[in-house]
């Protein structure tokens, strides 16, 4: 069969799954007065479309802030702009002033649901698809399936379609940021990845990154002109983009220090909810929040995550590759993920799109990181009701990574890059067979969120802990974390500095 | 790659193909679904709370229990399961009730059920003359499977609208692979079955008389006869039962016209009596009122045509189906002559039958699948009967929420059909000749005038069922077409039994 079909395929599986996880609720679903972010992406079409520009990040009459005000950068606002204009065509009540509030009808959610497909469409599918198509290794059909593993990542899915976000619009252009820069398009990855942040600010985890590995290529041009003119022509991109789309905010000093108060609520504490972070499951044992001031916490906070990103930046500084942006991409996010100030479950997405693109190299364990991290939301997609999708499409995932990618084939010591470890067990246990011990534990801890996943639905939890479970799948989820950042450093860090790679590299 | 190695992982995929097409299904358990729903639950409860002499006599819910008895107790047995996930589905009297355990439980038993149908696509892959193919894609069996696991209309039908086809037609493709396999005891045991789980199989009944009697019962003692009459010990009271069982007061056509002879039938009748109005050669007030698609269920005079009685369409399905019986009967081309004579058995009935359910088509698609992966002329025609008779199935899922999964699924399933078929038939030029390609792609515009444009227009409330009568004629010009060139093909083929002899 050729390819075109079978990508069709994939293409039109993938968007099945997408519009039938769209079928189950939402995020605060009936549960006014707040509802949730379903209602506050609703609440941003009203007020972008409502009042002018200068009053979107400011507390007046028309626009309370603390109903879901605005805090997301200006793309966000301008997306929210064009979805109200079509929302205005089709029903004017979906964005009246005030008296929209806490609307909810079946036709409203088929028009978010819709436009969620829409950009998905769009933006982050056909990043999936070229880049499954430039930079897998093998054949044509391993590149189908490779696309077609990373279209059902249930992580994704379930957020965006399910609780409700726009997910795959700031991710997506992050993928074709990362396109452009592999394809040597420097300019039009930056482009792209300058949009990304300016759709979501969690999109500075994967700045450092793009800085190091552009600065790193400029460098490898040489100390000459050429390196910086061409570090000056992608500085100059990016400023001129980000001034495209702050140029509304900018006639005015106090707008750009709104917005960004907004953007960055250093009010708030170390961590908000249950999050499978350093901080959250620090405090299990001991009370850090109250224990340390807010600048000593800042100050912690800051620290750990120079530690853990210094070591992947640098080394992609040193060498620019394809391989070595990928993982210092993953490294960094996840280091920021774990040791940074107020983090969200969902910014565990960051995370996966990076170990998505690696997917064909080392598919066990990726397949074990992406899992892991959609069982660290349950909580979250508990209390939105998307048990059944959940439970769905990650037995979906599991069996598909494992049978078209052969993730348990391709597990030997070598593919699974375990270096650092080979040589520290040489000593003591040379007879240890290490890829036996990872599929091992790799199946243990799929039975351990297994059971912890059907424990939080059906028992009840003692009364003097009413939060065990949710606490329970954060702490597990944070091992997990922890274990991984530590592999994906010794992957990036231990590759070997080879003059000839077997790699397709940049 | 897996989907390249030849012979390690032989089976590996079938499973991988039935676990994937049932997460799916999975994911579709919030998904619409129609008053079968209720009818079904409805049977739960009757079935589990009343003694069996009564189950025909119930109506306090008018979803009267109208299948044969084996299917009442099919449900008196999954009733026994019910209880654990929702006591109140159970009552009769809890018209509509539908609480998420219900749909769940009612969900599930379809998704479970369909594991007759896993196991009955099994054998008939195991009855395909040759199996070779270069990689996994192309090989005959992997396309079947496909074609019959995923089969576009078994999935909106069964796990969307609701109904338990999956299970009942694993039945049947099972009977069909053990007459392929020479067990033709436990073949027309298992059709006797099926005759008594849903009588609408009496539909293809006289292939699978003619074909028994014609090859077997002539040399053995009445194998046909004695599965049938045990079976019917089961069922009580007949005059009551069949009066459920065959509702002839039900009209011509079902509110939506299925795409048969009769839609194209009424649109005439339709036509002549405006020309005729027009032409000032009838008077508009002694014709007939009430629109046919006004959505109810009733029996309609034509205007300017004879009108239609239940006996003249039995007639005519009969006079259908007469040339291939007697061609099985002079010569039988082996099982998979009494195939073809099976296919065409139901699509005539499909076209000229009383009161046909657009639904009835998947008895022609599903059995046909089996041939065409095995000859070009048969592809060829499954190829147009299968895309136009899951096109027809599309009013069904009328709710907007539904509209992408039909359209993806649909795309879904003729994108594969096509390019595999396409390849497997390499050999021999183009599979479709432009004029069907031109029909087929004119669906695509067919679809976004009836759902897209048609709804904006001024015209969706001074005739709303236009689009739904658009859809029943396109479809049955395609319907119609594919049932000529299935008659011509088996009136043509060559006399294989040679061949057949050696299997």
């Amino acid at each position: 069969m050729e390819n075109w079909s079978l990508i069709s395929l994939c293409v039109l599986l993938g968007l099945t799954a997408r519009w039938a996880v769209s079928f189950h609720s939402y995020s605060g679903a009936g549960k006014p007065p707040m509802f949730g972010d379903y209602e506050a992406q609703r609440h941003w079409q009203e007020v972008t479309y409502n009042l002018p520009v200068h009053e979107w990040y400011f507390n007046t009459t028309n626009n309370d802030l603390n109903y879901w005000g605005l805090d997301y950068p200006p793309l966000t606002a301008y997306h929210s702009l064009v979805c109200a204009y079509v929302a205005k065509l089709l029903n004017p009540e979906w964005v009246e002033l005030y008296a929209s509030r806490g609307y909810e009808s079946h036709s409203h959610k088929l028009f978010m649901r819709a436009t969620v497909l829409f950009t998905d469409i769009l933006i982050y599918i056909p990043a999936v698809l070229l880049y499954c198509f430039y930079f897998c290794d093998g054949s044509s059909k391993q590149k189908v399936a490779t696309a077609f593993c990373i279209l059902l990542y249930p992580g994704l899915i379930l957020i965006d379609y399910g609780h409700f976000q726009y997910n795959s619009v700031s991710l997506g252009l992050a993928l074709w940021g990362i396109l452009g820069l592999g394809l040597g398009w420097d300019l039009f990855g930056s482009l792209a990845f300058t949009l990304a942040l300016n759709y979501k600010q969690m999109e500075l985890y994967h700045s450092l990154p793009f800085f190091c590995y552009l600065l790193g290529k400029c460098i490898k041009q040489g100390l000459t002109w050429r390196g910086f003119f061409h570090l000056f022509k992608i500085s100059m991109t990016v400023l001129v983009t980000f001034a495209l789309c702050w140029m509304p905010f900018l006639s005015d000093p106090k707008q750009p220090l709104q917005v960004l108060h907004r953007l960055f609520p250093v009010g708030r504490g170390l961590f908000e909810d249950k999050v499978a972070n350093t901080w959250c499951s620090l405090n299990v044992l001991i009370k850090i929040k109250t224990l340390l001031s807010r600048e000593t916490q800042l100050f912690l906070s800051f620290a750990l995550t120079l530690l853990f990103v210094l070591p992947s930046s640098l080394k992609l500084l040193s060498k620019p590759t394809l391989w070595q942006f990928k993982l210092a991409l993953v490294n960094t996010s996840l280091a920021f993920f774990l040791f940074s100030f107020q983090v969200h479950e969902k910014s565990i997405l960051l995370v996966a799109l990076p170990v998505c693109l690696v997917f064909n190299e080392i598919p066990l364990i990726a397949t074990w990181f992406l899992l892991t991290s959609t069982f660290s939301m349950l909580p979250l997609l508990l209390k939105d009701g998307l048990l059944l999708p959940y439970v769905v499409t990650s037995l979906a995932f599991l069996f598909l990574s494992l049978y078209l990618l052969s993730a348990l084939e391709r597990s030997t010591e070598e593919e699974l890059r375990l270096g650092l470890y080979r040589k520290l067990t040489q000593r003591w246990l040379p007879k240890l067979n290490l890829s036996r011990i990872i599929k091992w534990k790799f199946w243990f801890s799929l039975a351990a969120m297994a059971a912890l996943s059907f424990t939080s639905v059906w028992l009840k939890p003692p009364a003097k802990l009413p939060d065990l479970f949710p606490v329970l799948v954060s702490v597990l989820s944070f091992l997990h974390f922890l274990g991984f950042i530590i592999y994906f450093n010794q992957v990036q860090l231990m590759e070997p500095q080879r003059k000839k790679s077997q790699k397709k590299t940049n | 790659t897996v989907m390249a190695a030849p012979v390690t992982n032989d089976q590996s995929w079938f499973f991988a193909l039935a676990l994937g097409v049932s997460f799916l299904k999975c994911l579709l358990i919030n998904a619409y679904h129609s008053t079968d729903f209720e009818v079904h639950r409805n049977w739960l409860a009757l079935t589990h709370s009343l003694p069996a002499a009564q189950w025909y006599y119930e109506a306090t819910s008018e979803w009267t229990l109208d299948y044969p008895p084996l299917f009442a107790w099919f449900e008196y047995g999954l009733s026994h399961i019910a209880r654990f996930f929702d006591k109140e589905m159970l009552v009769v009297q809890n018209l509509n009730y539908a609480s998420p355990a219900t749909i769940l439980f009612q969900r599930l038993s379809v998704i479970v059920a369909d594991v007759v149908f896993f196991y009955a696509v099994k054998e008939c892959c195991k009855c395909l003359r040759e199996d070779k193919g270069k990689y996994l894609l192309g090989k005959p069996s992997f396309i079947l499977t496909v074609l019959l696991l995923w089969n576009f209309g078994l999935i909106i039908v069964d796990h969307i609208h609701f109904q338990y086809n999956g299970f009942l037609f694993g039945v049947l493709l099972l009977s069909i692979a053990r007459h392929f396999q020479n067990r033709h005891f436990e073949g027309a045991l298992l059709f006797s079955i099926l005759l008594n789980l849903k009588h609408i199989y009496l539909y293809i009944a006289p292939a699978y008389g003619i074909y028994l009697l014609r090859c077997f019962c002539f040399t053995q003692s009445n194998i046909y006869a004695s599965p049938e009459s045990r079976i019917n010990k089961l069922s009580i009271d007949l005059p009551q039962v069949l009066s459920r069982l065959f509702p002839f007061k039900r009209g011509l056509c079902h509110a939506y016209w299925a795409p048969n002879i009769w839609a194209l039938y009424n649109i005439a009748d339709k036509a002549f009596s405006i020309l005729g109005v027009k032409f000032k050669l009838l008077d508009i007030n002694k014709l007939p009122k009430a629109s046919m698609t006004g959505g109810l269920v009733q029996e309609f005079q034509h205007s300017v045509l004879p009108s239609v009685s239940p006996l003249a369409t039995l007639v005519c399905t009969v006079l259908s189906i007469l040339p291939a019986l007697f061609r099985i009967w002079h010569r039988p081309n082996g099982a998979r002559g009494f195939l073809r004579c099976l296919v065409i058995c139901a699509l005539g009935s499909f076209m000229f039958g009383w009161h046909v359910h657009e639904k009835a088509i998947l008895m022609a698609i599903l059995p046909l699948s089996l041939l065409a992966v095995e000859s070009r002329e048969d592809a060829r025609i499954f190829l147009i009967l299968s895309i136009t008779g899951h096109y027809s199935l599309f009013p069904l899922l009328f709710t907007t929420q539904e509209l992408p999964i039909k359209i993806l699924l649909l795309l879904l399933f003729t994108i594969f059909s096509l390019t595999s078929l396409k390849t497997l038939f390499r050999s021999g030029g183009a599979l479709l000749n432009p004029l069907e390609a031109t029909y087929l792609l004119g669906l695509i515009p067919l679809e976004l005038i009836c759902e897209f444009v048609y709804p904006l227009t001024v015209w969706q409330k001074t005739f709303p069922f236009l689009p739904l009568m658009l859809t029943s004629i396109y479809c049955a010009l395609g319907v119609t077409y594919a049932f000529i060139r299935l008659y011509i093909s088996l009136l043509t083929c060559s006399d294989s039994t040679k061949k057949i002899k050696t299997q």
